[in-house]
């Protein structure tokens, strides 16, 4: 099978097992969404308050279970399982990039559901033009977090607190994908450029997919 | 004749742990083995280190014409079955839907998937989900997986714990298939009469030494 053969392969499978297991969309979500109303409720109803904050509390929910969403997918293999990958010989860089594309995929349609409960919970007033800007900051921030955990899923492989483990890697990696996406609105609003931030996400996006494609075959090594 | 295995005074430390010691094994095509040990002597990790996926410490010797140490030895994977005394089925996907990933990943013919699972008494609930399926019927699966793979080398670990007597056969007439196509047999077991006769050869495992049987 082509590399690309594989990629798809690995996407089609991963995203089969979500829908079949629809972890996603049956309990992260809606616990997310109690997590936005609480936000929401605790800030004591102040419209203003509500209204600034929106954005900013969508960001830290999705980063932090978006984040969880794609590391899920990492964790579910059992060891027995990765070695009959290898045995099949699926090249662990296809391995990653499917894996990659699948979570991305999923974590995408997350934000976009947690972001339209945002705007019904917290109205915030959104600048002119914001849908194309904001579907391209939300699109390449899904793929950053989905890489960054696929690739922190494999770092943690094999380990005993690999699901603390990879959180703790995730965590700080994230905060260019968090700073570049939540800063597209915020230079909406104040009409100054976006390509900064559209650049900061897509440099980081890169970065970690050409990290994630290198270390996939050293990381499968190190685990031999 | 090339031996399949043909390893010498092979170390594996896991963790900082010595696992397998100064292990030496011979094994040409058509040949087979029954190893037998007690648990946590080295059985899985030995199966493991001959299916290349955990790299030796220490020693020399080929498997399937590759240097154990050398990059190359993972050219050889797919030529390698391994029976896992854990079935490595994904769970959420059907029997069918199973082996038809395997086979777009090995690049085998999907009607072969179909043709094993009639042989191995699959046909019928090929659409049932893994997890809601016994753990006889996952292990027919492998065991399908493995009719339509033909490995070169076969490696079982516990392949018949927990199998009724059908299943049992079915393992013992797969060893038989992968002997008359000139493949090489290990099979590891704590109850050596789980590993049946139709292997050539038996040794004992203890403490990550390779003895012959007494």
């Amino acid at each position: 099978m082509s590399f690309t053969g594989q990629i798809r392969e690995v996407a089609r499978v991963d995203l089969v097992v979500e829908r079949r297991t629809g972890d996603t969309f049956r309990i992260v979500l809606p616990f997310a969404i109690v997590t936005l109303i609480i936000f929401s409720l605790s800030l004591g109803g102040e419209v203003a308050i509500l209204r600034t904050v929106g954005p900013a509390v969508f960001w830290a929910i999705s980063v932090l279970f978006g984040m969880q969403l794609a590391l899920r997918a990492s964790a579910l293999d059992s060891p027995t399982r990765r070695d009959l990958m290898l045995l099949l010989n699926l090249d662990p860089a296809a391995r990653f990039l499917g894996r990659t594309l699948a979570s991305s995929t999923i974590v995408l349609v997350f934000m976009a559901v947690l972001f339209a409960t945002m705007v019904v919970l917290f109205d915030p007033s959104l600048p002119g033009g914001w849908f194309w800007p904001l579907l391209a900051a939300i699109s390449l921030a899904a793929i950053g977090l989905a890489a960054l955990s696929t690739l922190a899923g494999g770092v943690a492989a094999g380990t005993r607190n690999r699901s603390s483990l990879a959180s703790l890697i995730v965590a700080p990696l994230a905060i260019p994908i968090v700073v570049g996406a939540s800063q597209v609105l915020e230079a909406m609003e104040r009409n100054s450029g976006i390509l900064l931030w559209i650049l900061l996400l897509i440099t980081s996006d890169l970065a970690l997919l050409v990290a994630g494609v290198g270390l996939s075959r050293p990381l499968e090594e190190a685990s031999r | 004749m090339t031996a399949a295995v043909d390893i010498e005074s092979v170390d594996l430390s896991l963790g900082g742990k010595l696992v397998l010691s100064d292990l030496s094994l011979a094994l040409g095509p058509g040949e087979s083995l029954a190893v037998v040990g007690p648990n946590g002597s080295g059985k899985t990790s030995m199966l493991r280190l001959l299916a290349t996926l955990v790299k030796p410490s220490s020693g020399t010797g080929t498997i399937l014409d590759r240097q154990i140490l050398s990059p190359s030895i993972r050219e050889i994977r797919g030529r390698i079955g391994l029976i896992s005394h854990t079935p490595a089925l994904i769970g959420e996907l059907t029997i069918a839907e199973n082996l038809d990933h395997f086979a777009r990943l090995a690049v085998q013919n999907p009607d072969d998937c179909t043709r094993a699972l009639h042989v191995v008494g699959l046909e019928q609930v090929a659409d049932r989900r893994v997890n809601e399926s016994s753990f006889g019927m996952q292990r027919r699966t492998e065991i399908a997986w493995l009719l339509v793979a033909k490995p070169d080398l076969l490696l079982l670990d516990e392949a018949k714990s927990g199998l009724d007597v059908d299943a049992r056969e079915l393992v013992d007439a797969m060893i038989d298939l992968t002997l008359s196509r000139s493949g090489t047999v290990i099979a590891v077991s704590h109850d050596i009469s789980q590993l049946g006769s139709a292997l050539h050869r038996q040794m004992h495992l203890i403490s990550g030494r390779l003895e012959p049987l007494s």
